[in-house]
Formats: C-alpha cells, sequence, structure tokens
C-alpha cells in the first residue's frame, strides 16, 4: 500500500515537472521572441533618417501598402456605413431620434470602426503581404545576399515599409471612415427618408475634432504602427522555408487581429474613460 | 598528406576554427589557407558545412573559436561599418542566385554601384551592361528574374558580384542543379574571370569533376576535418580512402550505402513487431 502510494506520488511528480517544464519552455521561448521583435524594432527605427534621405523608397511602399489597400478599405467601408445607417435607423427611429442618425453613423466609424476595422483590413491585405514578401526574400536568401552586397536589408527593405505602413493606416483608416459616412447617408437619407440636412448638421454640431476625429488618428496611427512591426517582423522571423513562410504568414494576421482589438480597448479607455 | 604545396601568399586564412550548430559540430578545428589570385575550392559532402565556411568568412555568422583573417583584418573583429567596407570588396555567388525579385535584370546589376556610388546613371548603364556582356547576358537586361533559367540567374547574379570590381569572389555550389552546356559555361566563366579580373576565387562544391578541372587547390572536409587537401592532380592520388570515395564517386566504401541497421537476414526473419 505504501508502494503504490509512492509509485502515485512519483507519477503525480512527473506530470507537474512535466507542466512546469512545457510552462517555462513556452514563456522563455515568447519572451525571446519578444526581446528580438524589441530589437528589430529598434533596427528599423534606427533606419528612418537613411530612408528620409531617399523618399522614393518610402513613395514606392506607399503604393504597394497604401494605395493598393484602397479598393478593399473603400468597398467595406462602404459596406459598413450602409450597414450602420440601416441599424442605426431602426433603433433611433424608435426614440423618433432618426435625426441624429448622422452623429451616430459618423461617431462609431471615426472613433472605433474606421481605425479598428481599417487595420484588420490592412493586416489581412497589407500585411500578410508584407510578412510573405520579406519571408520569401529571406528563403532564397535575398537579405543575406543584400548583407554581403554590404546594403543593410534593415534599412533598405525593411524600414521603408514599416514608415509606408505606418503613414497609410491613419490615411486608410480616414478614407474608410470617409466612405462609410456616404454609404449610411445613402441608406439613411436616401432610401429611409432622414432628412439630409439633419443628417450633416447634426453631424457637424456634436462631433468634436479633438475627442472624435484626433483620437480616432491617434488610434490608427497606433494600429499602423503595430501591424506593420508585426508583419514585418514575423517575415524576418520566418523559418526559411515554404512552409515556414506560410506559418508567418498566418501568425502575422492572428497576432496583428489581437493586438488591434487588445488595444483598441486599451486606447478607448484611455480616451474616453472620463466622460 | 603532402604540405610542401601549402599556399603562402594567403588573401584568407582560416586558423584553428571551430563552429557548431545546435549539438552539431560542424567545423572542428580547422585552418585553411587562400591564397591571392588562386581558384581554391572547397569540397565535401552535403551537409558538411561549406555555405557555413562562406557565410563565416563574410563576417554573417561568428565562429565559437579560430580566427578569420580576410587581407589582414580579422572578420569577427571589425565594427560594423568596417565589416560593410570589407564586404564591398567581397563579392559572393548564391546558390539560388539571390537575385532580387522584384527588379529587373539590369536593376540587379546596378543595385550595388547605386547602392554605394554617386556615379550618374549614364555611367552605370555603361557599366552594368560591361558587366553583362562579360557573362554574355547584355540581351536580357530587360528579363525579370523569374523569367530566366538557372543558369541565367546564376550568371546575372556573378555579374551583380563584380560590379563594385571585388578582390575575391565566394561560390557557393555554383554548378548544382546546371544543365551540362550551362555548368561548361559556369566553368569558363569562373576561370577565365578570375584571370582576367585577377580575383581570388573560393568555390564550395561537391561536383568533382568541374570544380577540379579550375581549381587550383582543393580542400576536401568530412564532418569538420580536412580529410584532403592538395592540387587536384594530388587529390587524385590521394591514399585515403574516404577521398578516393569522394572523388571516384562509389556507392560504397569508407561512406557506407546502407543506413545502419540491424542484421537484414535477423531483421526479415523477426517476429514483425512493429518499432517504437
Amino acid at each position: 500500500m505504501g508502494a503504490l502510494y509512492k509509485q502515485n506520488d512519483c507519477e503525480e511528480h512527473k506530470k507537474m515537472i512535466a507542466f512546469l517544464d512545457h510552462l517555462g519552455k513556452n514563456t522563455r521561448t515568447s519572451f525571446t521572441k519578444l526581446g528580438r521583435g524589441t530589437f528589430f524594432l529598434l533596427q528599423t527605427l534606427s533606419g528612418i533618417l537613411s530612408v528620409l534621405i531617399r523618399p522614393r523608397l518610402l513613395f514606392n511602399q506607399m503604393y504597394s501598402v497604401g494605395v493598393l489597400s484602397f479598393l478593399i478599405i473603400t468597398i467595406s467601408g462602404l459596406f459598413v456605413g450602409m450597414v450602420l445607417g440601416l441599424q442605426g435607423y431602426y433603433i433611433l427611429s424608435d426614440f423618433g431620434a432618426e435625426e441624429t442618425l448622422g452623429v451616430m453613423v459618423a461617431a462609431s466609424l471615426v472613433r472605433e470602426l474606421g481605425p479598428v476595422v481599417a487595420a484588420l483590413l490592412f493586416a489581412g491585405r497589407a500585411g500578410s503581404a508584407l510578412t510573405a514578401e520579406i519571408g520569401l526574400m529571406k528563403a532564397t536568401e535575398q537579405l543575406s545576399g543584400m548583407e554581403m552586397m554590404a546594403v543593410d536589408p534593415i534599412k533598405r527593405i525593411i524600414t521603408p515599409r514599416f514608415l509606408a505602413g505606418l503613414l497609410s493606416m491613419p490615411l486608410l483608416a480616414g478614407l474608410f471612415s470617409a466612405i462609410g459616412i456616404i454609404g449610411g447617408q445613402m441608406v439613411g437619407a436616401g432610401l429611409l427618408g432622414v432628412d439630409e440636412g439633419a443628417y450633416w448638421s447634426q453631424m457637424q454640431a456634436n462631433l468634436d475634432f479633438q475627442d472624435d476625429i484626433i483620437n480616432g488618428v491617434i488610434k490608427s496611427i497606433v494600429f499602423g504602427f503595430v501591424a506593420s512591426w508585426i508583419a514585418l517582423f514575423e517575415g524576418y522571423d520566418a523559418i526559411p522555408t515554404s512552409e515556414g513562410v506560410s506559418r508567418a504568414t498566418t501568425r502575422t494576421v492572428v497576432n496583428s487581429a489581437f493586438s488591434i482589438l487588445g488595444l483598441d480597448f486599451i486606447l478607448t479607455a484611455l480616451m474616453f474613460g472620463d466622460n | 598528406m603532402d604540405n610542401s604545396v601549402l599556399p603562402q601568399n594567403s588573401l584568407i586564412s582560416v586558423k584553428n576554427l571551430s563552429f557548431s550548430r545546435g549539438n552539431k559540430k560542424i567545423f572542428d578545428d580547422i585552418s585553411l589557407e587562400f591564397e591571392r589570385g588562386k581558384i581554391t575550392a572547397i569540397m565535401g559532402p552535403s551537409g558538411t558545412g561549406k555555405t557555413t565556411l562562406l557565410k563565416l568568412i563574410g563576417g554573417q555568422l561568428f565562429p565559437e573559436q579560430g580566427t578569420i583573417s580576410v587581407d589582414g583584418n580579422n572578420v569577427h573583429r571589425l565594427r560594423r561599418s568596417e565589416l560593410y567596407n570589407l564586404r564591398k570588396r567581397m563579392g559572393m555567388l548564391f546558390q539560388s542566385g539571390a537575385l532580387l525579385t522584384g527588379m529587373s535584370v539590369f536593376d540587379n546589376v546596378a543595385f550595388p554601384l547605386r547602392e554605394h556610388t554617386h556615379l550618374p546613371e549614364s555611367m552605370i548603364r555603361t557599366l552594368v551592361l560591361m558587366k553583362l556582356q562579360a557573362v554574355g547576358l547584355r540581351g536580357a537586361r530587360d528579363l525579370m528574374p523569374n523569367e530566366l533559367s538557372g543558369g541565367m540567374a546564376r550568371r546575372i547574379a556573378l555579374a551583380r558580384a563584380i560590379a563594385l570590381d571585388p578582390m575575391m569572389i565566394m561560390y557557393d555550389e555554383p554548378f548544382t542543379g546546371q544543365d551540362p552546356i550551362s555548368k561548361g559555361a559556369l566553368v569558363q566563366l569562373i576561370k577565365s574571370l578570375n584571370n582576367i579580373l585577377k580575383l581570388t576565387s573560393i568555390i564550395v562544391s561537391h561536383d568533382v569533376l568541374e570544380t577540379a578541372a579550375i581549381a587550383d587547390y582543393i580542400y576536401v572536409i568530412s564532418e569538420g576535418k580536412v580529410v584532403g587537401q592538395g592540387r587536384p592532380e594530388d587529390i587524385e592520388q590521394s591514399e585515403s580512402d574516404w577521398v578516393q570515395q569522394f572523388m571516384t564517386g562509389a556507392a560504397d566504401g569508407p561512406v557506407h550505402f546502407h543506413y545502419p541497421a540491424k542484421d537484414y537476414v535477423d531483421d526479415l526473419l523477426s517476429t514483425g513487431k512493429r518499432y517504437g
């Protein structure tokens, strides 16, 4: 009986140790990755000056990161605005407050949906493309080759893309909100009969530049920073095989989505918490 | 082993180098010399870390022990800017070519010139066309890398590697996966570039015939050690069974054809119990 008890005890111990071992390994891996990521970010930021001297590198990237995301942002913005117009109208009309539809549509877009949804779409469209591009450059030794040509791949390849993402994101979020507001107007005023003058004037009277627009822009800059960082780092850190690159691409989308949504909560709490 | 032919006037010297990856020892205290103006080949089976050696020489990896000096500079003691300056004088031809996929052939060859010089575009054009002419692909200047065959990609990469007129070029498996015609073209190119441009070349390869045809000196590496060295004709005469097997490509010898397993007959007659 005593021996059996002892054996059970031993098994328990082993399980416990295996669990701790697993936990420790995972924690260490995550923190090492975070460390590598931070170091990568610092290197990226240190290249900003050299990119500003050669703005053409930046413009080329703004085209592929920003301009090529126009279509998905415009169409999504339009539909989100139209749905907001519909839902808002049904609820507000119960209270006879459909005149404030413009405020509701614009506030939800400018404060939340514009930055957040645009950033999620950006991570899916541009972020995944960046990860795949950088990962493939690594897998095909292009980054190594560049180093051997005495060209710093971080400054030449990574920093321009990072800056392009950072600058494109607020513009894309602005575009998303603007198109969304038009979508809301099309449905609300065009189809459901909300007074068009009221739609715009209520919006104008009730939205605050500092509270709503600037805060929205700040959010989108933060999201652009994080989404570009994650996308580029995952590509740069990818295992240089086709499987490694495809997994890195998936991680980019998943990690960006989590980070954007998590940060959105924190930023919202900070910005609107005392209202 | 005949040490009397050891190179004297060396551009690159590797001394007592050790390097491991994980638990696997890639290099175990090896020393190599690469003579100026000559073609030196590093040969050995796949997975012996030949590419790793080139990355160590280029300063992309750090050795655990030992030193590597290139033209009198200890590569791993240099500051970053000094290392980059040294790399401008080192060309490297990657196995895949490593051409930048987003740029045309012309822009790929122009890339190092545009990054490191302030030459006017007209002069860059002239230089690029000269380099492309040297590898016989001036007519391919407007193609994109994905439109090139493997052999062409390597020749373009070679044109790019000589764009800055380096003092040396490192070739990583230049003949692997090439058809006989491209192989022949590359062999010719490596030899003639080395002679005309007064380069020092390092070829890492397991293609015995092609490499032996142009190398001035050969090191044969296996399991982290130099197992044979000398001029190609010395290597062919080597008394080492291992080197003989490698040079002649015999299926069985010191390197066995069969992966270690228990006795064949026993294995067939056993009860067929599942492994594991």
